[in-house]
């Protein structure tokens, strides 16, 4: 399997080095694109076939970094994380050519091309990272090729401002992070190898564990988007070229969910019941606030923005349910939650990223991302239209497409809450219960919101109704996803054993690959639910050629006559008649008021002869997130204060700094003599 | 014995869409008793599907290939739920191919279908239900999920032939507290999913306050009667759940023919005795401001958080 690393590692670095030195624009982009096409293409069979083989790789080379080498070591984990970014990988890559096509000479196509590869080298590599060092500083580099894709846009408003917030809130976490694997490796020891790790943090105090798992939390939080930490990524991800986003929603941030697994579960092997608790909880609250801040949202890459923070929440609901059962020692129900959350976020990478593609091709035809200046694009991009239907129809979890099981299996972990002993723990999970379902219900609204909005009814604008259909590379990119969400859809019963053998082992967790039975179903341990995605699939799927079949041969009326829209009597529809996507979600802002305190302005201009006469209305209407109102702007603004304070010393006399030098160098050498 | 089974599954579907118009129009018959008039015959929908079904369709210009499709989608979708749900005989063989999550999912996909093809034409009527009925769809969601909780808590599974099965091996079970608070919930839920007063007004196409009729407003022929029946059978499937999760006596364990025939006559009655109860409710309440219904709604929630936390207690 290491020729396959190295095709894989090869294959990144020919794209990377050939967008950066061939001279036409379209061999760039070819190179980029089959580079990348190569790279992703391995580390998904690398990826598959260390899951079906179930062997693990190891690979260190010293002599690349100093105290302990490069290590990499590709475990079942990894691996499937590393079909992840395959999956998703090798369709961003061909999308990519036809996508960037159109920054030819408004950006540097050698940078995006050489940046995409460098993103998806360090984040194939990241899964793999055996020690400390390795993993730290893969992390900064993926960080840091995403902050470069992120401004790719940068004369654009609002990007580099996005991009600020990006690179301050990842580095946030990167400290917590260093923090955080500074107490697992034990203190003088300085063995930074996570196999050393792992028996270190057996010998940890209690608190210094609880402590490891906060910074874990917080740090790999800051990166999956996690309320309250999620600020950047509304912001972020809507700016960067539509492909990047698609890797950036899919991929980069499951980094956050992949790292809090390999410590938590991995490293520390488990811990007490409220490290779980504590998990649900803000996966909770993380998948409500995104899909409420997603339904007020116009803007339609910002929209699918929060709808990743929403699925980041889901995904920790399945993990902090799977932390809880396992400090219980109910190890299937465990197992059972953690299945539930990746199969969740493989699902999510592959229809957060469709969805993100078809925004791509929107904003590539009409030049906008506002909702309100969409409409019958349906007509213009059948097929962009169709695979964004499918992506819409998967994340609002409706069978028999992914979104659906991932979200049964987590309601499935979650129903048996009450297997657990101690009854104040146990009563959070119907509320759970009740909130994941709330949350997967308002998914649904937003989602027809999302496509009856921007692809249906009358064009709203010029650009739409002058909007054409994605070229082939893009149309191929988006439709291998879509196959993807049906397959995972449809082949549960061969996803979920997998994902058993991918557990099997880590924090006590005991192989299940024989629990989970192979027959067509899926079933929840100990016979407690089971269904058939694919039967049910099958049996629609033979509904609908039936029903038309039986109309005919009951010589049902097969004449249709086009005609007006039905307008109570008046004659000629505009698009202003129609309903906009601020007044679809209307009645949810008059519910959830509470939470968005909307504020409105409306100003009315009368004509001077009657007020019965009206020249013109004028309404604005803003909602500020809770986070922003409560958390950020008061944390901006004792910074802003301090930095003003701060100032005072800094009087730009050359002299005076060369004093403060030495009076910190005289006072470090005195500490030193000292201790 | 496996071959009976499955023949019971297509007779089940045959029954559901037989009945499901038959009841729509007993519970319009009823209420028009329950108000002093004389009111269309309770089979009454029999002939509007055959009217619709010998018309020619008329299409908005503005409409894409989803208004056409949809119709068939939401139909399909809804007669898949009638393969699971346990309407005369349980557990049913195709038990195991879905649970209650699954039913409620297909229903709620047959929902974004209707609510997409609402906003196809373009109108502000189709708008406007389409978006009505996603939100209480949304709202409604989480009543549903911990009323499942609830049952399952009690019959150990949320496949419904279990559910069904363990009742009717433990009565006391269906006169616990936890059931019947959950009862209360989603019968609450029933009236909210299925366009009933106070949440919608079936009976009318021009008001302000109309969600379902909104939405289908620029259906006509055969599109119209598909859709038309899809929710009539959505309505007998919603009664089905009430009547054999909550009172599941009557309803065949075995593929007797005695039983089966016992077990007709009992969904009948059943539902016959449902429609009544909606119908006396629908006489007697007002609709509710738009605004009002996520606190009915809100109401039914903790409802079924009680009934999970009493079942949860007293286990």
């Amino acid at each position: 399997m290491t020729w396959l690393l190295v095709v894989m590692i090869a294959g990144y670095g020919i794209g990377a080095v050939g967008a950066l030195t061939l001279g036409r624009s379209l061999f760039v982009r070819a190179a980029a694109t089959s580079g990348a096409i190569i790279g992703a293409g391995a580390a998904f069979i690398l990826g598959s076939a260390n899951l079906l083989s179930g062997q693990t790789l190891t690979i260190q080379i010293s002599d690349i970094l100093p105290i302990t080498g490069f290590a990499l070591r590709l475990d079942g984990l990894g691996a499937f994380f590393l079909v992840v970014i395959g999956l998703l990988g090798v369709p961003v890559a061909l999308y990519s050519f036809g996508y960037s096509a159109a920054y030819e000479g408004r950006y540097s196509l050698r940078l995006i091309g050489a940046m995409l590869n460098g993103l998806l080298l360090t984040l194939s590599l990241q899964v793999m990272a055996d020690n400390a060092l390795t993993f730290l500083l893969l992390w900064e580099t993926m960080s840091l090729s995403a902050y470069w894709l992120v401004v790719t846009e940068h004369d654009q408003p609002g990007t580099l401002q996005a991009g600020g917030w990006y690179i301050a809130m990842t580095h946030i976490g990167f400290a917590a992070l260093v923090a955080m694997f500074l107490l697992l490796s034990g203190g003088d020891a300085m063995s930074t190898s996570f196999a050393a790790m792992r028996a270190n943090a057996l010998t940890l105090a209690p608190l210094a564990r609880d402590a490891v798992f906060l910074l874990a939390l917080f740090g790999f939080g800051s990166k999956a988007g996690v309320v309250p930490l999620h600020v950047w990524l509304p912001m972020a991800h809507p700016v960067a070229p539509s492909h990047v986003s698609a890797l950036m929603s899919g991929v980069v941030i499951k980094m956050g969910i992949y790292g809090l697994l390999r410590v938590t579960l991995d490293l520390l092997g488990g811990g007490p019941a409220w490290w779980g608790a504590l998990v649900l909880a803000v996966g909770t609250v993380t998948a409500l606030l995104g899909v409420l801040y997603a339904l007020m949202e116009h803007d339609l890459k910002r929209l699918l923005a929060f709808h990743s923070v929403e699925n980041i929440g889901i995904i920790l609901i399945g993990i902090g349910a799977g932390l809880i059962f396992r400090s219980y020692g109910l190890m299937a129900l465990a197992t059972l939650g953690f299945i539930g959350g990746l199969y969740h976020t493989i699902n999510h990478a592959s229809f957060k990223g469709l969805l993100f593609l078809g925004a791509g091709s929107v904003l590539h035809a009409t030049g906008t991302r506002n909702m309100e200046e969409m409409g019958g694009l349906i007509k213009r991009m059948p097929w962009t239209a169709l695979f964004f239907l499918i992506g819409a129809a998967a994340i609002s979890a409706l069978p028999p497409l992914n979104g659906f099981v991932s979200e049964w299996l987590v309601f499935q972990a979650l129903l048996g809450g009450f297997n657990i002993p101690v009854p104040e723990v146990a009563v959070a999970f119907p509320l759970a219960v009740g909130m994941l379902a709330l949350t997967s219900g308002l998914a649904a609204a937003c989602f027809v919101k999302a496509f009856g909005i921007s692809f249906l009814a009358i064009p709203r604008s010029h650009e739409a109704e002058h909007a054409h259909e994605a070229p082939l590379s893009m149309r191929i990119g988006m439709a291998i996803l879509a196959l993807a969400c049906i397959a995972l859809g449809l082949a549960p019963f061969s996803v979920v054993p997998l994902l058993g053998g991918v557990l099997a082992g880590l924090g006590g967790l005991p192989d299940t690959r024989s629990v989970f039975t192979l027959d067509l179903m899926v079933q929840a341990p100990a016979g407690f639910a089971q269904v058939s995605p694919t039967w049910i699939g099958l049996g629609l799927l033979i509904l609908l050629a039936l029903i038309p079949l039986v109309m005919r041969l009951m010589h049902v009326n097969r004449k249709r006559r086009v005609s007006d829209t039905w307008g109570c009597g008046r004659i000629g529809q505009t698009p202003r008649m129609e309903y906009t996507a601020t007044s679809f979600a209307e009645p949810l802002r008059r519910v959830f008021a509470e939470l968005y305190r909307p504020t409105k302005e409306l100003s009315i201009d009368f004509h001077p002869e009657s007020k019965y006469f009206v020249k013109s209305i004028k309404y604005s209407s803003r909602i500020t997130p809770l986070f922003d109102r409560v958390l950020y702007d008061p944390l901006l603004r004792l910074i802003q204060r301090i930095s003003r304070q701060v100032r005072r010393i800094q009087t730009g006399s050359l002299h005076l700094y060369l004093m403060y030098v030495a009076v910190i160098l005289i006072l470090l050498l005195i500490a030193a003599r000292w201790f | 014995m496996i071959v009976t089974g499955y023949v019971l599954e297509i007779a089940q579907v045959a029954l559901a869409l037989l009945l499901a118009p038959g009841l729509a129009g007993f519970v319009r018959w009823l209420k028009a008793r329950f108000q002093n008039r004389r009111g269309a015959p309770p089979w009454q929908p029999y002939f509007e599907l055959r009217k619709l079904f010998g018309k020619e369709v008329v299409m908005s210009n503005n409409a894409s290939w989803l208004f056409r499709v949809a119709p068939y989608i939401i139909f399909a979708s809804t007669v898949t739920v009638t393969l699971l749900v346990p309407m005369i005989v349980a557990p049913l063989a195709l038990d195991g191919m879905g649970d209650l999550l699954m039913v409620v999912y297909l229903l709620l996909l047959g929902t974004f279908f209707l609510a997409l093809a609402g906003l196809d034409p373009g109108t502000a009527f189709g708008g406007m239900g389409a978006s009505r009925e996603m939100t209480v769809a949304a709202i409604a969601e989480p009543t549903i999920a911990l009323a499942i909780f609830s049952l399952a808590l009690s019959a150990g599974s949320t496949n419904l032939g279990r559910i069904v099965t363990q009742e009717l091996a433990n009565p006391a079970v269906t006169v616990s507290p936890g059931h019947l608070l959950a009862l209360a919930a989603l019968f609450i839920v029933t009236l909210a999913e299925t366009g009933r007063l106070p949440v919608d007004n079936p009976a009318t196409h021009l008001e302000l306050t109309m969600i379902h009729e909104a939405m289908i407003l620029e259906y006509s022929g055969r599109y119209l009667a598909l859709i038309e029946w899809a929710s009539w059978l959505k309505l007998t499937i919603f009664f089905t759940l009430l009547a054999n999760l909550f009172v599941p006596w009557g309803i065949a364990t075995t593929f007797d023919p005695a039983a089966l025939t016992l077990a007709v006559l009992a969904l009948i009655v059943k539902l016959a005795v449902l429609g009544g109860i909606v119908a006396v409710v629908e006489t007697r309440v007002a609709k509710l401001r738009l605004f009002r219904v996520p606190e009915l709604l809100g109401a039914s929630f903790v409802l079924a958080l009680l009934a999970v936390t009493s079942s949860f207690l007293l286990k």
